[in-house]
């Protein structure tokens, strides 16, 4: 009764083409707005920020870079977590061996170094296609893991192998507390998410979906496969490379390679596929999702530990938690392998019909 | 030249084990254009099925014979793997017919974690030890020809002459049986093989029975070799560039892939890795894979990608 666009005439193309062409739409994205950068801070607490809050922002940064590969260009990799060391560790080298570097400076420096680590090992895929691709992705990841392990150099010579990054400021303004953080973190992403969406709708990203239609075809009606296609690899892993300096910089403080293993980039194409492939929307279901999930399912747990009174060790935790998990994931490509975007699109659907049958 | 030689059999050993793992990937996506991430935890549920039934079965029937006792704790372990091929089957391939292939790979890397929280749940989560009795001293050949001779560790021997034995068994069942055809006939094509009357979901129970089992014998080599806990889930990831190098289609492309990537591995561990630092083993095969994939993109036996449009 709410969701109609009868009588919003178009009289431009403007009008036409812009992002939300349904003014309802729009009137949801700014209510979402001012929710995400006034409303959430000022009712969240400590423990909101640092356990949900900002890992979400950074996971849904990294999803939308993964997305922009997997769910628009098509191209299947499973190196994303090393993208995001590579962003990690060229972003903490040029914050500690260059004096005075902005931070915002290092950050996009990392981007732009996982940008060239991602179109050196994208270019496989001018060859290489689908599961093929994927395992080829694989040797960036184990590259990465040995390499910021093995090199000293790239970990500042730290002995332990592990690196830290303390007193980060933008601007003047300390980034320390968590509601800090969030808003630095939610900025990125309202940024880089706008600039991917106009990506995706623009040239380029036609060009994207028409390679992972079938790029044989594209290729037939004049679309460069290899500029498509590396193309992509660089948007998607700067995005990724600066996903993973976030969540380096801003949410761990300290880091090892161990923490961006291929664990990691599962988790990444998890949340794209179970957000839905294609969407940038969805990048951000599938973060919530699968960030959410785990703490949900531990909460659950112990809730149901405390009421059948039956002692859980953490080993059996730990195992259930992987169980439910990993079912809950097969469960959802069962039910709805479109994923969570498709859901979204069709219950906007069954909202424009509402409250009449047809 | 000894020490080369011992290195490469060495390799050759390591790489037949490997082969083994990447024939589970590549008999079930022959036969259900399924990538089966879950190979890794297959072997690991095996194993550790197979090192609990070996203290559990002799311990309550009161068997004294190791042997029978081991034989007994295969058995069961078989018919555990039976169970999850058949469970797999029913609860998640059926319901994925048709649907991309990333989306089966994301299921399977689902049962991968359900796998690895059940096994251990089941199994218990602490370093189990399979004893198969294999012999476990070296010996030297070749002492004639070599000064020294050339070591070789007798249990690696066994063991790629078991991995050995069943790609044997393997190709002659696929070759010689009725079933065998019908398997080729689904990996050809699902839908003639379902129109010339071969039941699908059967030949998918059979094939990750058959997958299972490799898991298992893997499982119990590589149990018997390093123990059985939580790392040998890693052993998939180990095999997945020799997949990709012999032809995801393949079973002899398997086997050689597995043989070259063990000889890659060792021969540059030994002669690279001491300029780079060492550790290169993991990602050395990739590279290497790579390399191969360049230049042929479908692996090195697998069927020719043809694209049409």
């Amino acid at each position: 009764m709410f969701y109609r666009e009868n009588g919003q005439f178009k009289t431009s193309y403007r009008a036409d083409q812009q992002i939300l062409p349904i003014a309802q739409d729009r009137w949801a994205m700014l209510v979402l707005l001012v929710a995400a950068f006034a409303l959430v801070p000022a009712v969240a607490s400590d423990y909101m920020f640092r356990a949900i809050l900002i890992p979400f922002l950074i996971f849904s940064l990294a999803a939308v870079g993964v997305n922009i590969l997997v769910g628009y260009c098509g191209q299947i990799s499973l190196g994303s977590g090393a993208f995001m060391a590579v962003g990690a560790y060229a972003a903490y080298n040029f914050h500690v061996r260059v004096d005075g570097m902005p931070l915002l400076l290092a950050l996009v420096l990392g981007g732009v170094c996982a940008m060239l680590f991602g179109m050196l090992f994208g270019l496989p895929s001018l060859r290489v296609k689908g599961l093929y691709l994927a395992v080829a992705t694989l040797a960036a990841q184990f590259f990465a893991d040995w390499m910021f392990l093995r090199v000293q150099w790239f970990t500042n010579n730290s002995s332990s192998g592990s690196v830290s990054v303390s007193n980060l400021q933008v601007f003047g303004y300390s980034l320390e507390g968590p509601g800090a953080k969030y808003f630095f973190c939610l900025g990125l992403l309202a940024l880089v998410a706008l600039l991917a969406k106009n990506l995706v709708r623009g040239a380029v990203g036609r060009e994207w979906m028409a390679i992972r239609d079938m790029d044989v075809a594209a290729a037939v009606i004049g679309i460069r496969p290899m500029y498509a296609k590396l193309s992509a690899f660089a948007v998607s892993s700067f995005i990724v490379g600066i996903a993973g300096a976030l969540w380096a910089f801003i949410y761990l403080g300290a880091w090892e390679p161990a923490a961006f293993s291929v664990d990691q980039s599962f988790r990444l194409l998890f949340m794209v596929i179970i957000g839905g492939m294609g969407s940038i929307m969805g990048s951000f279901f599938g973060a919530a999702f699968i960030v959410v999930l785990p703490i949900a399912l531990s909460q659950f747990l112990r809730f149901f530990a405390t009421v059948s009174g039956l002692e859980i060790s953490t080993a059996v935790a730990s195992h259930a938690e992987l169980m439910v998990f990993g079912g809950l994931i097969v469960w959802f490509l069962i039910v709805e392998p479109h994923g969570l975007a498709k859901l979204w699109s069709v219950g906007k659907q069954k909202l424009r019909l509402w409250p009449f049958p047809h | 030249m000894a020490f080369f030689l011992e290195t490469l059999l060495g390799g050759l050993m390591a790489g037949m084990l490997y082969a083994l793992v990447a024939l589970g990937f590549v008999l079930i996506f022959k036969a259900s254009g399924v990538f089966n991430f879950a190979q890794g935890a297959m072997v690991l549920f095996a194993a550790l099925a197979m090192a609990r039934f070996s203290e559990w079965i002799p311990a309550g029937l009161g068997i004294m014979d190791p042997l029978l006792g081991n034989v007994l704790a295969f058995v069961g372990a078989g018919l555990v793997m039976f169970a999850v091929a058949w469970t797999i089957e029913r609860l998640v391939l059926r319901h994925l017919v048709n649907q991309e292939g990333a989306t089966l790979l994301m299921a399977t890397i689902g049962i991968t974690y359900f796998m690895e929280g059940l096994g251990q749940t089941l199994f218990g989560s602490s370093i189990y030890k399979i004893d198969i009795d294999m012999p476990k001293d070296p010996v030297m050949i070749l002492e004639r020809v070599f000064e020294g001779g050339i070591l070789i560790n007798k249990e690696d021997f066994y063991a790629a002459l078991i991995a050995g034995v069943l790609v044997a068994l393997l190709s002659l069942f696929f070759q010689k049986t009725a079933t065998g055809r019908a398997l080729r006939a689904v990996a050809d094509d699902h839908q003639a093989a379902q129109s010339i009357g071969i039941p699908l979901n059967r030949i998918w129970v059979i094939v990750w029975c058959v997958a299972g089992v490799v898991a298992l014998v893997a499982g119990m080599i590589w149990g018997s070799k390093l123990g059985v806990q939580f790392s040998l889930t890693t052993v998939a990831l180990r095999a997945l560039p020799v997949v990709i190098l012999g032809g995801i289609t393949s079973v002899p492309g398997a086997i050689v892939g597995g043989l070259i990537i063990g000889v890659g591995e060792k021969l540059s561990e030994v002669y690279l890795g001491p300029f780079v630092g060492g550790g290169i083993e993991i990602w050395f095969a990739y590279v290497l894979a790579l390399g191969f994939l360049l230049v042929r993109p479908q692996g090195l036996f697998g069927e020719k990608i043809i694209d049409r449009v």
